[in-house]
């Protein structure tokens, strides 16, 4: 094979990986929107005090990874139900700036608890994997990459599942489609919103361990927060399955960009390719590839 | 702004509109012109006056947001590009081609206004949150163009250095003639938002606001009338950009990345969306906020902390801070400082005799 060719093939399954790295995380944008229509600018800050959780009960509590882990899930529940009970709930029904500038002014603050609380440095946030890439002819792919990809599947399969097949799914489906019916039939809306940012800690918690230990863990995590527009706006702000295509088309086209265009313009493609990508998509099909088309009634 | 109306019965739509409600507003505005222009830039330190300038220049960085996200019910996060958008044509046209500053002004703000209609293009198919991330990418794309045409930027720090602004023979060196020359930037901007939005154009971005399609029907063209209020609003951030450069005498990208976008957001929340009052109180609030934590902690984090720790807590602080009370005013009082000083008002309105 020749090299070109074998780069290529580096860039696209590198892409993938990450791509489906992104899918975990913009998962958690879905989940609340899908359910409460509630737009959630600070899921890279909850990926980051996720993961700021999980490490510092392994380092300065000296946890098992099994129990920080759970500590990081079980603490993100409460932080998601806390959330939409004190801020979210009393935003009901306002316009769209106030939720956007409620979850940036969030976003502000859990920047400034990380580094007060968790302490500034990079934390080493190791998972029992080893370092050495899958070699598989030209590709060189990274355990935790694999890891990543296939927490990804997992969870999107499950929640997949979840929406489509379970009671309380199914309930948070009506929720979403239309909040006074599902009132009349007896579902508790609100019960159901907190469930909602329940559900996006979880994912949040999951990601922050992944990218974490791949990142290491410090303020500047909560910057892969800025991936996930890109990925829900081509895939579609409520769609399950819109996240995965649409991390898939975001990793692919920011390292391919970043492969053959750095070289050129000195860096950078990485984050500027798939805004490119989005405004164009935003131009041309604004409900992403599997969103729900909004008709509007007067 | 601070008189009573007590016993006032306005008769016609004129009446209402005035600029200066009751007589005695006259007075207010020129005992506040009176303590801006004279009393404060003759009696505070310098130090002082440079944070004043660094409000003046928020104000009207605020007063333009909120043209936009306040009057017609447009959201943009990215204003922090749209002035350096303007920040960057000014610089260039200084060092270039030497021109005197009320020509970079002007074209600063033009460019911005250009750029701003762009990238507000969007809004005409999209809107709430769509146009939101779409101005997102706006700011980062601007930000990214910036930073990586050397043409633009000026080179490897992305950063032009700009001479002082001149009046005939003075240049304009100190902060105190700074503080004057941006003071009126301020009146013309306050003045110019409380004309635009009592004339038709106003009027037509408040029914667009209100409900667009009711809008369309009674016959504002919302194609033209969005791009105005884009272009309008970004010809404001454009001349903070500029303003703000020959506040800094340097153009830097770094000046007016994501957060800023986010602050001057913030500014108009806090202060109360579509009110020109409002945009003042909020820009002052937000400028004066970070001052206020570095130097309340200066003075009293050290009699419960280490210094070491004052000093990275500040940052930090800061930031939580911020957005606590964006939240808080989101949640408590959605129409911000505005609102309480109306309150405020309401009260003595009918003081003493409150029965």
């Amino acid at each position: 094979m020749s090299d070109a060719l074998s780069f290529f093939f580096l860039l696209m399954s590198n892409g993938v990986m990450i791509g489906l790295m992104y899918s975990l995380i913009a998962l958690g944008f879905v989940l609340v929107y899908k359910a409460t229509d509630a737009v959630n600018f600070a899921q890279g800050e909850f990926v980051m005090i996720a993961a700021l959780a999980v490490a510092l009960s392994m380092l300065a509590a000296g946890a098992p990874l099994w129990v920080a882990i759970l500590v990081g899930i079980a603490g993100m529940i409460m932080f998601g139900f806390a959330l939409e009970r004190v801020v979210l709930r009393k935003l009901i029904g306002r316009p769209v700036i106030a939720v956007v500038m409620a979850t940036i002014g969030l976003a502000s603050i859990l920047r400034g608890v990380g580094p007060t609380f968790f302490g500034a440095g990079t934390k080493n946030l190791a998972l029992p994997i080893s370092d050495e890439p899958f070699v598989i002819g030209p590709l060189f792919i990274p355990p935790i990459q694999v890891l990543g990809a296939t927490v990804s599947v997992v969870f999107i399969g499950a929640f997949g599942w979840f929406f489509l097949k379970s009671r309380k799914g199914i309930a948070m489906r009506a929720v979403a489609d239309n909040q006074q019916v599902a009132m009349a039939m007896g579902i508790n809306v609100q019960r159901y919103f907190g469930l909602a940012w329940a559900m996006t800690g979880i994912v949040s918690a999951l990601g922050g361990i992944i990218w974490g230990s791949m990142l290491g863990v410090d303020v500047n995590l909560a910057l892969v927060g800025f991936k996930v527009f890109p990925v829900v706006i081509l895939g579609g702000l409520d769609s399950i399955p819109g996240a995965i295509i649409g991390g898939l088309i975001v990793g692919l086209v920011e390292n391919v960009a970043a492969g053959y265009v750095d070289p050129y313009v000195g860096g950078g493609t990485k984050d500027f390719a798939p805004y490119v990508l989005m405004i164009l998509a935003l131009m041309i099909r604004p409900y992403g590839i599997f969103g729900k088309r909004i008709i509007e009634r007067i | 702004m601070i008189q009573r109306e007590c016993g006032v019965l306005k008769t016609s739509y004129e009446a209402d509109m005035a600029l200066y409600p009751l007589p005695i507003a006259r007075w207010t505005v020129a005992a506040l012109a009176v303590i801006f222009f004279v009393v404060l830039p003759l009696t505070l330190h310098e130090y002082y006056l440079s944070i004043g300038n660094l409000v003046w220049i928020a104000v009207i960085g605020a007063l333009g947001l909120n043209i936009l996200v306040g009057y017609t019910g447009q959201v943009s996060i990215g204003h922090g590009a749209f002035m350096s958008v303007g920040a960057y044509t000014a610089a260039n046209l200084a060092t270039r081609l030497d021109s005197p500053w009320p020509v970079n002004l002007l074209a600063g703000g033009l460019m911005a206004a250009a750029v701003g209609a762009v990238v507000g293009i969007p809004s005409l198919r999209i809107k709430g949150l769509y146009l939101a991330i779409a101005t997102l990418a706006g700011q980062l794309i601007i930000e990214w163009i910036i930073n990586h045409v050397t043409f633009i930027s000026g080179g490897v720090q992305a950063s032009i250095e700009v001479a002082r602004p001149r009046l005939g023979p003075i240049v304009l060196s100190s902060q105190r003639q700074m503080y004057f020359f941006l003071l009126f930037f301020v009146v013309l901007a306050i003045v110019g938002t409380l004309n635009l939005v009592r004339s038709r154009i106003g009027r037509a971005f408040i029914a667009i606001r209100d409900q667009d399609i009711a809008a369309e029907i009674i016959g504002v063209n919302i194609f033209r009338y969005k791009l105005l209020a884009f272009a309008i609003s970004s010809f404001y951030a454009g001349v903070t950009g500029v303003l703000y450069t020959y506040f800094l005498g340097i153009a830097n990208y770094e000046q007016f990345q994501i957060n800023v976008s986010i602050d001057y957001l913030a500014m108009i929340i806090i202060g109360g969306l579509g009110s020109v009052l409002g945009s003042v109180l909020g820009a002052m609030f937000v400028t004066l906020l970070p001052i206020v934590i570095r130097l309340g902690m200066e003075a009293f984090g050290g009699v419960f902390l280490a210094p070491q720790t004052v000093l990275n807590l500040i940052p930090n602080l800061r930031l939580m801070m911020f957005g606590a009370l964006i939240i808080f005013f989101l949640v408590v009082e959605p129409e911000g400082l505005n609102r309480l000083w109306r309150n405020i008002r309401n009260y003595f309105r009918i003081w003493p005799f409150a029965y």
